[in-house]
């Protein structure tokens, strides 16, 4: 349920974490990948960091042990076949699972020296982790509307600003000049493409510090994909990104770090250039290789 | 093959049927007797609504000639003094029926928020169920529960109350001439019809709240919006022409709304109310209770007159309804 | 219930260049624990009133029940405390028995046309969106009609003009429901029996139907129970009668005259002076109570995967 606070935590991992705010303790699998990484791995700012992250759904468990740190100011990708709990992880990250009375999460997820899955409140943490989904969601309101619903919610703007702002928005997902002259009509009035760019205008709107896309490519035509996918590269300057994706080439293609799920673990994680040219598991070469998935 | 066809051969067509075909034939008129059957049925529903129109517009043809549409200008009904009003009937009619949405709307508007969203659904489909069973509950026993029970209540306790407050002078509220303690009064008809009409309102508003996509909520409550501001923005905009649709529909049923309302209205037909607190009639608790004290022809038409009237509001407010909800379903491309 | 204690001032809105004015986020909670409290007090408002009305009826209609209320008619005598309303009790089964006789055929082929030949014709959709209309009518208008058809050219009130108000009043109910029930089979099962080169009828009648059975019988029911607890279609047309129904012709018979039925029966009694038969009237209003809310839950249990409401 919305706005329940309190969530099963791991508490000796809580008070580990806690009384070393932003110092990430190094984990195995990244030790690793720091030997072979292009770049100091440990040196970049961490966002997000994932420890011993479990999920239920009911009795029935989904996610095992979840390592994984993200970088801040980079895309990390989360690729695996279907079903192996990669929506599942990063729905984590703003707890948007709350909403479904028998999906549970234990663990820590720490950002900013705070546990997500802890005594957070929601509403502020989802200010901070914006989310596109699958399917373009518009809200039933005009394009303006939608880009402002953010902003007017969580800040008091006059009209001019909140303009400016709007507008600037839909510059930054390469969107304004396709819907400059029909900011007043319904979101769903355009093309799958152009609302999927329009809920990205909508995440960033409001300024957030991470922003989660839940395979968002999928339900859209190869064009307005590479669109997209040319935003994501051009956003992870100002924000942090994480893509579940199922192509991936599009993770090839676009994030610097990629974590590999298999069953609800993550197999492997490491910098996207040494997972696609040098895996060091054989399920994610042969993930990779398209042997399975 | 034969068991299969056996029982079925009687109709086939193809050679086997051409063999039989005596048979055949006698029983191929079977399809056709049964559409027109069924055609005719359909039919005869349609054709019943234009009888009923044509039948009270005939019966009440000597009041209409009599009287014009006088009816409608006229406060009071009286027969015993010539004097067939209905302005009377018509206002009480409207305010109880005002009232009634009043309570009704809001009320189903938080318990279908409830059930969509703030409860497991185990819990909605048994509370859903029981609100439902309030649906059919019989107008008479309302009106008795409502009689015993919430008359004296209201009479003793709650309008001397409100009356006390400031809410006591605001026209509509403070007391006409024909005030009489506020237990019989439109207010209470009113109350009543509330809890008549809520089960209808409640069920088709969860209905259309219950088919905004997910998506579009996890969205709302992705940018960090409460519950509340997720249903108000989001929801309700999804579901709005729905929820309309149906508030036109239980105005409708509230209208014509009779045995509850013969309880507890108060029963009077020759003033205009000034207050909610005052007695007065409606259209439908007036013909019910005046038919049977109807002697001579004229009477008896007025009253038919009078039926045509309540016949034409409610039609008019489910064509309404109806050209809505079409204008509605056209342009979601879907059920609303 | 901490926000993030390290982040003073966001690194997004330091990001945005310009400061951003939150706005205050008690408020924005405020107003949502207030529509969830609203909320659940209106539910516990919806139900205690049901609860009420259920436990009202009960309470005073239960000290009614006793052998004479269901074997003797209707006191004509105030001073006694003899009677009850075994009378009303079988006038309205016979009322509103006939009605179904009636409507339910009827409304039945109505609603097969509707789902099986109509469909999305010119004529079926005005059929119903007519049939729409007509449930919205009050019932007390149909009552007008039928004294209007029957009462009024025979000079005399009956118990089959009842039934035929009744019956005007459920059949497009039986339409809809048997055209939603029909709707829900489906069509492969359709194409099957028809493939097999039976009749249209047969397909329709053996196949489709014995497979909605469970839905049509639950329309019919929940209908039939409707409109038994109606009064106002009675109050000019049936009427209502201290005796028995003596047969079907002649001044006490079903098609001549007046017959005892239990609406108008508790009408009468309930709005009478004396508590007596105040009484009884409640044992009425019990009776009714038990009736039609059993058979909404018995079909409900019954058929389970019949069309919800």
């Amino acid at each position: 349920m919305v706005g329940d606070d309190d969530m099963n935590v791991n508490v000796d991992e809580m008070t580990r974490m806690q009384s070393a705010p932003t110092v990430v303790p190094p984990r195995l699998e990244v030790a690793e990948a720091r030997r072979e990484a292009s770049e100091d791995f440990d040196a970049l700012p961490t966002e997000i960091a994932v420890r011993g992250l479990d999920f239920f759904y009911g009795k029935e468990q989904a996610l095992f042990s979840n390592d994984i740190d993200i970088k801040k100011n980079r895309v990390t990708a989360v690729i695996g076949p279907s079903g192996c709990g990669k929506s599942t992880h990063i729905r984590t990250y703003n707890r948007i699972y709350n909403l479904y009375r028998d999906q549970r999460a234990t663990g820590a997820i720490m950002m900013d020296g705070v546990n997500i899955l802890g005594s957070v409140d929601l509403l502020d943490l989802r200010r901070r982790i914006g989310m596109i989904f699958q399917k373009p969601s518009p809200f039933p309101m005009t394009v303006f509307e939608n880009v402002a619903y953010g902003l007017r919610q969580h800040y008091r703007l006059g009209k001019s600003e909140l303009s400016m702002r709007v507008e600037d928005a839909l510059k930054r997902s390469a969107i304004w000049d396709e819907v400059k002259h029909k900011l007043n009509e319904p979101g769903n009035a355009l093309s799958g493409g152009q609302q999927q760019r329009l809920c990205i205008a909508r995440a960033i709107a409001a300024e957030p510090d991470v922003v989660l896309m839940d395979e968002p490519c999928s339900a859209i035509d190869p064009v307005a994909t590479a669109k997209i996918e040319e935003l994501i590269l051009e956003l992870k300057d100002r924000y942090t990104i994480v893509l579940v994706t199922h192509n991936m080439q599009q993770a090839a293609r676009v994030s610097d770090f990629t974590a590999f799920f298999f069953q609800g673990r993550i197999v492997e994680f490491g910098p996207t250039t040494q997972i696609f040219s040098n895996p060091r598991e054989k399920q994610t070469e042969e993930y990779i290789t398209g042997r399975f998935g | 093959m034969s068991t299969v066809e056996a029982p079925l051969s009687s109709g086939a067509s193809g050679p086997r049927g051409a063999e039989s075909a005596p048979r055949g034939r006698r029983l191929r008129i079977g399809d056709p007797v049964f559409r027109t059957l069924a055609t005719a049925s359909g039919i005869a529903v349609a054709v019943m609504m234009f009888g009923l129109a044509a039948i009270l517009v005939y019966k009440s043809w000597p009041a209409i000639q009599a009287l014009g549409f006088g009816m409608l200008t006229h406060v009071a009904w009286s027969p015993s003094t010539g004097e067939y009003g209905a302005l009377a009937a018509l206002a009480g009619t409207a305010l109880s029926t005002i009232v009634a949405m009043v309570i009704a709307v809001p009320l189903a508007m938080v318990i279908a928020l409830l059930l969509v969203e703030l409860v497991h659904p185990a819990v909605a489909r048994v509370v859903g169920t029981g609100i439902e069973m309030l649906a059919a509950i019989p107008s008479i026993i309302f009106g008795m529960v409502g009689l015993f029970v919430i008359v004296p209540f209201i009479q003793d306790r709650f309008t001397p109350w409100v009356l006390n407050t400031p809410l006591g002078k605001i026209p509509g509220i403070e007391p006409g001439p024909q005030f009489q303690g506020g237990g019989l009064s439109i207010f209470t008809a009113g109350v009543v019809l509330a809890f008549m009409v809520l089960p209808f309102i409640t069920a088709v508003s969860r209905d259309v709240l219950m088919m905004v996509p997910r998506v579009t909520k996890e969205a709302g409550y992705g940018m960090g919006s409460t519950t509340w501001e997720v249903m108000r923005k989001i929801s309700l905009r999804y579901a709005n022409s729905g929820i309309v649709g149906a508030i036109f529909i239980g105005f409708g049923r509230a209208l014509g709304e009779t045995m509850a309302v013969a309880y507890l209205i108060g029963s009077l037909y020759t003033d205009m109310p000034r207050s909610i607190f005052d007695p007065g009639t409606s259209i439908a608790s007036l013909i019910a209770q005046q038919f049977s004290e109807a002697t001579d022809k004229v009477q008896v038409s007025a009253l038919i007159e009078l039926g045509l009237i309540l016949f034409a509001i409610t039609v008019l407010f489910q064509v309404l309804a109806q050209l809505w909800l079409r204008r509605v379903r056209r342009a979601t491309g879907g059920r609303a | 219930m901490s926000t993030f204690p390290n982040a003073a001032e966001s690194p997004a809105e330091v990001r945005a260049g310009l400061p951003l004015k939150r706005r205050s986020m008690v408020g924005r909670k405020t107003a949502d624990l207030t529509v969830k409290v609203l909320s659940w007090i209106g539910a516990w408002i919806g139900i205690a009133v049901m609860a009420f009305v259920i436990i009202e009826v009960v309470r005073e209609g239960a000290a009614a029940w006793n052998i004479a209320f269901f074997t003797q008619s209707t006191p004509m005598d105030v001073t006694s405390n003899a009677g009850g309303f075994a009378n009303a009790i079988v006038g309205t089964i016979v009322i509103t028995g006939v009605a179904a006789l009636i409507a339910i055929p009827i409304g039945f082929l109505g609603g097969v046309y509707l789902a099986e030949f109509g469909r999305d014709g010119h004529v079926a959709t005005a059929i119903r969106s007519i049939a729409n209309v007509v449930m919205g009518v009050p019932s007390i208008i149909v009552g007008v009609f039928a004294f209007a058809i029957l009462v009024q050219p025979q000079q005399h009130y009956s118990g089959f003009a009842g039934s035929v108000a009744l019956a005007f009043i459920m059949l497009p109910v039986m339409a809809r429901t048997t055209e939603d029930i029909l709707n829900l089979v489906p069509n492969e099962l359709r194409e099957s029996g028809l493939a097999m080169g039976a009749p249209r009828w047969k397909v329709t009648l053996g196949v489709i139907c014995r497979a909605a059975r469970g839905g049509l019988i639950t329309g019919a029911t929940l209908a039939v129970v409707r409109v038994a607890g109606e009064t106002a279609p009675l109050l000019f047309t049936a009427l209502s009668s201290p005796y028995w129904m003596t047969g079907l012709f002649g001044p006490g018979g079903y098609f001549g005259g007046p017959v005892a039925n239990l609406t108008k029966t508790i009408y009468d009694f309930s709005g009478s002076p004396y508590p007596h038969w105040q009484t009884l009237a409640w044992g009425g209003a019990l009776l009714i109570i038990v009736a039609v809310l059993g058979m909404n839950i018995v079909v409900r249990l019954l058929f389970q995967r019949g069309k919800e409401w």
